[in-house]
């Protein structure tokens, strides 16, 4: 007679080595952000806040949209830097509307050195960057509100170097410019 | 003559010869190496994805800045994955009938994310911070490696422990300018480790602290 309990042994023996493989420290009872979550209906950890909801900070967030801030060089600076990673790639990095995705074949924006832009209000852009226009999307959900502003505040920088009377520079800046030409 | 050995003597046998068979395999496999081979912790094999996202192409050749898309990587834990609408920011107007941006177009009318397989995930009793890493001059390369040069990412280190305290316990040649960052190709200066001390000490870098057991495990 066979004693099937014995002989079934070392087969157990063997899955209970495997399962000591998979260890429950790495993979906790949690979820990580972007982890697929099973406990939720659509599967994501990432859940959208109740509707309604105003979230910490929320308000001082639209202040920031509706209150211009002060121009200094370090908004001017950040607002190079953010310019540069977010508008350059369609905008250039001259804001004529030549990016490198413009020249892969996305629809040319407006250039920025232009009579309607030039006299437009500085909130235009950061409507723009809020609510997109035209083909651009919006990137308000990228772009912080105190971001928006500082690159609008680059915006102008860039207006004004490709539209400033050369009789108005200083004596040292328009020397360089003779040499450059 | 009564039995010597009981029927289960036969199990014990077989049981502690498997025992004897993990032990030397496993022993062998240390010894080799193996278990901290790339083939184990998959280093430069990149999984697959369900759409063929070239970083060489988008990071390298058309210059976009990693932030771009990974826009939470200054302020957050996570360096942000970048949803559907971001990719349709492009390509809602370029390559519009590209059959392998399909599952992009699905995934922003349906409203699915696509699920993308990690190619960098720490234990779970890890606590990485990435906002704090490049505030004080980490550069993505330091980690990541040259991503612009990658048709399809894949882990360039292993993330062992021993690599991430080598770096804790000695930051210095491993720092960059804050403005360098996120510039790939950005070579440190012939003397880098005086440079990195410089910015140890601007950044505030306590190294004597930083491989404390609850700065990365909580």
């Amino acid at each position: 007679m066979t004693r099937p309990v014995p002989r079934l042994a070392p087969l157990l023996a063997l899955i209970l080595l495997v399962a000591g493989c998979d260890d429950p420290m790495v993979d906790q009872a949690k979820y990580e952000a972007y982890e697929k979550a099973e406990l939720f209906p659509d599967g994501k950890t990432n859940q959208p806040p109740v509707p309604g909801t105003i979230a910490r900070g929320q308000l001082d967030y639209f202040a920031t949209l509706r209150q211009r801030p002060p121009l200094t060089r370090a908004l001017v600076e950040r607002g190079r830097e953010r310019f540069d990673i977010f508008c350059v790639p369609c905008h250039g990095r001259t804001g004529d509307g030549d990016g490198m995705i413009v020249r892969r074949g996305f629809p040319s924006p407006p250039s920025y050195h232009t009579e309607r832009l030039r006299n437009a209000p500085t909130e235009h852009f950061v409507q723009v960057v809020t609510n997109g226009y035209g083909v651009m999307y919006s990137y308000a959900d990228r772009v912080p509100p105190a971001d928006r502003w500082a690159i609008a505040a680059y915006i102008r920088a860039l207006q004004l170097s490709q539209d400033f009377p050369v009789a108005r520079l200083s004596d040292e800046a328009r020397s360089r410019l003779e040499e450059a030409r | 003559m009564a039995q010597i050995f009981p029927p289960v003597a036969d199990t014990c046998v077989k049981l502690a010869g498997i025992a004897v068979a993990v032990l030397v395999v496993g022993g062998l496999m240390v010894a080799g190496g193996a278990v901290r081979s790339d083939w184990l912790t998959r280093v430069g094999v990149a999984p697959d994805q369900p759409v063929p996202f070239s970083h060489k192409h988008h990071a390298g050749e058309l210059g976009i800045d990693c932030r771009y898309c990974h826009d939470d990587v200054e302020r957050s834990a996570s360096a942000g994955f970048p949803p559907t609408k971001t990719c349709m920011t492009c390509h809602s107007q370029l390559w519009t009938n590209a059959e392998a941006l399909a599952p992009v177009r699905s995934s922003f009318t349906t409203g699915e994310p696509l699920a993308w397989n990690r190619v960098h995930d720490l234990p779970d009793y890890v606590y990485f911070n990435h906002s704090i890493h490049v505030a004080h001059g980490v550069g993505c390369v330091e980690c990541h490696g040259r991503i612009d040069r990658m048709n399809r990412v894949a882990k360039v280190h292993a993330l062992y422990m021993s690599w991430c305290l080598d770096c804790h316990r000695d930051p210095a040649p491993h720092l960059r300018p804050p403005e360098r960052v996120f510039d790939l190709d950005w070579q440190p200066p012939a003397d880098a480790r005086a440079l990195g001390s410089e910015l140890v000490a601007r950044f505030g870098i306590e190294p004597a602290n930083l491989d404390s057991c609850y700065v990365c495990h909580r």
